[in-house]
């Protein structure tokens, strides 16, 4: 039981937030930041990424649906500066 | 047990390579999707300046077409070491400064480089015989092969039984039977055949997916490239080439005027990097300053930014100069006759 209760314990991993600043770049490249950086991170951690490509609302969670990462929200923040944000959580890299 | 074969498929967003691609996958291949981002690809950067395109879906083709095909795809960012095979091509030019057979073997070199290290099997892409006048040619095929290393691990199933047979086709991965020998410039096999296989959305890039074959993007490269005194660039470069309309009034320095709200924005983006001029009196574009101007040459660019102003006719325009002294910038205001249109000489647009 106590060496259960050791293995429970060691695989737990806190999950960490992560920002990523892909603004005043254009498409693709705010995808290929995001790339690079998901397959550095763990299952479960979380990213949000900053945009002024609009075109990245739309590509950012089509590379993220093709490649097993969850997107919990995608929106514009600021419609004057076209600035957008979309939240991933990485699935299994 | 059979072992399952891996292919790794250069995907432009086209509808050659989206063909070649559902070919090897209804054998029963994993196939992943690879695109390599030069820098001069045209979609994605266009597509998201100019405030009359906002109409237009904002769609990736190379990631759109993966998700259509149920596929991952890797997008590869070779900037860097793309300068190479657009300054230096091995096998020249086309008719602009488009190193389509270097960029070709350049490409397949990566994919080459890719399934090496990521233990794929072969590599497809969506060429056909024929298809395009210096990358596409029967003669040329084996030089892509020979030159990026992939030798018959390079499929090509639109065109494979036009060719010699390759290393999956003799290897039974793939059956070579069931793949095709489209031959020539011609659209209707592919569209047949995308009819065939379901597939009714696909793009059509009217001219080409890389601005490089483009007479009018091609001149200004050239033309930076001549006043710098050495063929270099710099991403901000070819970038800033995409954007506005460009004026070189003296070999010292151009202009980048924003045609447009949202080329003004993008602009804006390196106002930190350049001394600008922004009409004040009147509303007008702002225009980038590229190299080192005296005080006549300030004159110069002021008025053409009149001209460009919704001022054009007034008979002085006011406008703010934000004068990049090293890291720090000097703003002074200036009154302007803007420049007549007459007086323009064709000779300094770009």
């Amino acid at each position: 039981m106590n060496n259960k209760q050791a293995t429970t314990k060691s695989t737990v991993r806190k999950q960490t937030h992560h920002k990523l600043d892909a603004r005043n770049i254009l498409c693709p490249l705010p995808v290929i930041r995001t790339q690079n950086l998901v397959l550095t991170l763990p299952e479960g951690d979380t990213l949000d990424v900053s945009c002024t490509d609009p075109g990245a609302l739309c590509d950012i969670p089509a590379w993220c649906r093709i490649n097993g990462h969850e997107i919990v929200e995608a929106r514009i923040t600021d419609p004057d500066t076209n600035e957008v944000l979309i939240s991933i959580r990485v699935g299994k890299n | 047990m059979k072992t399952q074969r891996k292919a790794i498929s250069l995907i432009s967003g086209g509808l050659d390579s989206m063909l070649a691609t559902k070919a090897i996958l209804d054998q029963g291949v994993h196939v992943e999707g690879i695109n390599f981002y030069t820098g001069f690809c045209v979609e994605g950067h266009t597509h998201a300046i100019r405030k009359k395109d906002k109409a237009k879906p904002k769609r990736n083709n190379a990631l759109w077409v993966a998700e259509q095909l149920g596929i991952k795809l890797h997008i590869i960012d070779i900037i860097e070491e793309y300068k190479d095979v657009v300054i230096n091509p091995k096998h020249g030019y086309g008719s602009n400064l488009n190193p389509c057979l270097d960029c070709k073997c350049f490409m397949v070199k990566k994919a080459h480089e890719w399934i090496q290290e990521n233990d794929f099997d072969f590599i497809i892409t969506g060429e056909v015989v024929g298809q395009r006048p210096m990358s596409q040619r029967r003669d040329t095929m084996p030089v892509i092969q020979r030159e990026s290393g992939a030798e018959d691990r390079l499929l090509r199933p639109l065109c494979a039984k036009i060719l010699p047979e390759t290393l999956p086709e003799r290897e039974g991965w793939v059956d070579r039977e069931q793949l095709f020998g489209f031959n020539g410039r011609g659209r209707k096999p592919q569209i047949a055949l995308a009819g065939k296989m379901g597939i009714e959305d696909y793009a059509q890039p009217a001219g080409g997916c890389c601005f490089l074959t483009d007479a009018a993007y091609s001149n200004k490269l050239a033309d930076l490239w001549t006043t710098r005194g050495e063929r270099d660039y710099e991403l901000d470069d070819i970038m800033l080439l995409k954007v506005g309309r460009h004026l070189r009034p003296r070999p010292h320095f151009k202009l980048i005027v924003g045609r447009e709200e949202g080329e003004n924005r993008f602009l804006e983006g390196y106002r930190k990097q350049f001394t600008h001029i922004i009409p004040i009196s009147h509303p007008g574009p702002l225009v980038l300053v590229d190299g080192n101007i005296n005080e006549e040459d300030l004159e110069i660019a002021a008025r053409l930014t009149a001209r460009f102003s919704q001022g054009k006719k007034a008979a002085s325009v006011r406008v703010e100069v934000h004068s990049k002294k090293g890291d720090t910038t000097e703003m002074t205001e200036m009154d302007v006759t803007p420049y007549r249109i007459e007086d323009i000489p064709t000779e300094w647009y770009l």
